[in-house]
């Protein structure tokens, strides 16, 4: 299916940029084009010429930033191919653009190093598990977001001391180094004693050893180390909320709204949902998708 | 440029907690090292054996690795050291001692062999040779590859930001985090911090080095 799309997107593309007439009807599997694409689609006709979306299609290939160590999200198998939410999202994208997955270049981004990937081009997006945030905005622009997170706590099972943040005080919490997490906990928990490790990954060791007394970062992160290891607990409800979107280069504004749009349609025809239900699905429910911002 | 003077207390604390990491673990590996090139050069074999072998693993592994090892391998075999400062002091202190020891063992053979025989033959100890004779003129050569050795210590500690210690890099990152907007300066802000400490140690290496300079 995904294969067959793909050719007719590239088709479409070509014929586009032949006859220069705008067809979203050919799309086959979007019943009606999505709310959004509807004005917009005259001037920017898929793809104008100069654009990134163009440039990208044009050259068959994207380089796409995602996490390689985040159960659920974006998780390196033993063959090397990312799997998970975040890479499922950008294959929908790449699809969209007539890049076959063969074509997508995948990148490893850690939470320290996303921002200054996208301002030296070494990634054309970044769908990492990616808080939106206004600093960020300064630095890069946002589209999306495609799914609403929360930081949440995970700690032992046999733990019965830690049942939500403010138990937190005067504990180890493990988290990333110069991740949102930790800044949240350093200026919301300040009793917390806030221990940051490179990746979460390596903070279940730890945790398991006692070294450290909880894990915090956003609650689907947790899901996924709570799936693999039956030792391990998320506790509490979300105590932030965390939009995910995708990462590109700062004021390429017709690429972002065209993201939106694509994310829109996905959300219309099933493809979010499919995405998430064969992935993060397999542990966590399947929520509403939220709604594009478009700033 | 804003932004590091704002946030001056916080990159303080962070250059502190450096500082700190790089005394202990130089003087440590001082220590150690100064040891480890005795033990290189001392009649016994096996003490000679264990000291190149200590070397060799050490200074050829690398630094990231020495840390997975005491924090995330040796838990497995039931050693459980407490994250952060002092275990990264460890490692710091174990790896540069490999350094120094091979720095002051460069020093040690730089002194004529004339002058350890001669000790000898006056009856001196191994010891007394070492401490008496030989140590004090390996010094003068010793001091600038040693000074060496401490700057890239005082940059080595930047690792120990990913395991678990709050330092000057780490420091960095909240702020970049915080400043997303200003990422360049707070980094640059992070590098002012770091010459802070080598640009003095490469200055004391001058002046250590004209003090005791002698012509053979």
């Amino acid at each position: 299916m995904r294969s067959r799309r793909g050719t007719v997107a590239a088709l479409a593309a070509m014929t586009l940029a032949l006859t220069a007439c705008a067809g979203n009807a050919e799309e086959p599997e979007t019943e009606e084009p999505a709310a959004g694409e509807e004005e917009p689609a005259d001037e920017t006709a898929d793809f104008p010429e100069g654009s990134t979306m163009a440039e990208l299609a044009e050259a068959g290939s994207i380089t796409i930033g995602t996490k390689f160590d985040q159960p659920l999200f974006g998780l390196v198998g033993p063959d090397g191919v990312p799997q998970g939410f975040d890479v499922e999202i950008a294959k929908i994208i790449a699809a969209e653009l007539g890049i076959e997955e063969d074509g997508i270049e995948w990148v490893e981004t850690i939470s320290a190093n996303r921002e200054s990937f996208i301002e030296t081009g070494q990634v054309d997006v970044v769908v990492a598990t990616y808080t939106i945030n206004d600093d960020r905005k300064e630095r890069i622009s946002f589209a999306g977001p495609y799914y609403e997170a929360g930081q949440s706590i995970l700690t032992l099972t046999e733990n019965e001391d830690i049942e939500g943040p403010d138990d937190l005080a005067g504990k180890k919490v493990c988290t990333v180094s110069g991740s949102t997490p930790e800044k949240n906990l350093l200026e919301n928990y300040p009793e917390a004693e806030v221990v940051p490790f490179g990746t979460y990954a390596e903070c279940i060791d730890p945790l398991r050893n006692g070294q450290v007394d909880a894990v915090s970062t956003d609650n689907v992160i947790l899901a996924g180390f709570a799936a693999d290891n039956d030792d391990l607990e998320v506790r509490g409800e979300p105590f932030t909320q965390e939009p995910y979107g995708i990462g590109l280069a700062k004021d390429d504004t017709d690429f972002r709204m065209w993201i939106n749009d694509v994310l829109e349609a996905a959300y219309e025809d099933g493809r979010w949902t499919d995405a998430w239900e064969a992935t993060a699905g397999s542990v966590l429910p399947t929520p509403e998708p939220p709604a594009v911002d478009r700033y | 440029m804003d932004v590091i003077v704002d946030n001056l207390p916080t990159y303080l604390q962070g250059f502190a907690s450096t500082l700190r990491l790089t005394l202990y673990s130089g003087a440590l590996a001082l220590a150690a090292g100064l040891l480890l090139a005795a033990l290189r050069v001392s009649p016994l074999r096996p003490l000679r054996a264990f000291s190149a072998v200590y070397v060799e693993v050490l200074r050829n592994t690398p630094l990231t690795l020495v840390f997975f090892g005491l924090v995330f391998v040796a838990p497995r075999f039931g050693l459980i050291t407490p994250l952060g400062f002092w275990t990264a002091v460890i490692c710091l202190a174990a790896y540069t001692s490999a350094f120094v020891a091979e720095a002051v063992r460069s020093g040690i053979n730089s002194v004529g062999i004339g002058q350890a025989e001669a000790a000898r033959a006056i009856g001196l100890t191994f010891g007394q040779t070492l401490g008496e004779v030989v140590l004090p003129q390996a010094v003068r050569s010793v001091i600038p590859p040693l000074i060496n050795v401490f700057i890239a210590l005082a940059k080595n500690t930047s690792v120990a930001a990913g395991f678990a210690v709050v330092e000057l890099m780490a420091t960095g990152r909240r702020l970049g985090t915080a400043n997303a907007a200003d990422g360049l300066w707070v980094l640059a802000g992070v590098a002012i911090f770091y010459l802070l400490i080598t640009i003095p140690l490469g200055v004391i290496a001058g002046t250590v080095e004209r003090k005791v300079a002698f012509s053979r």
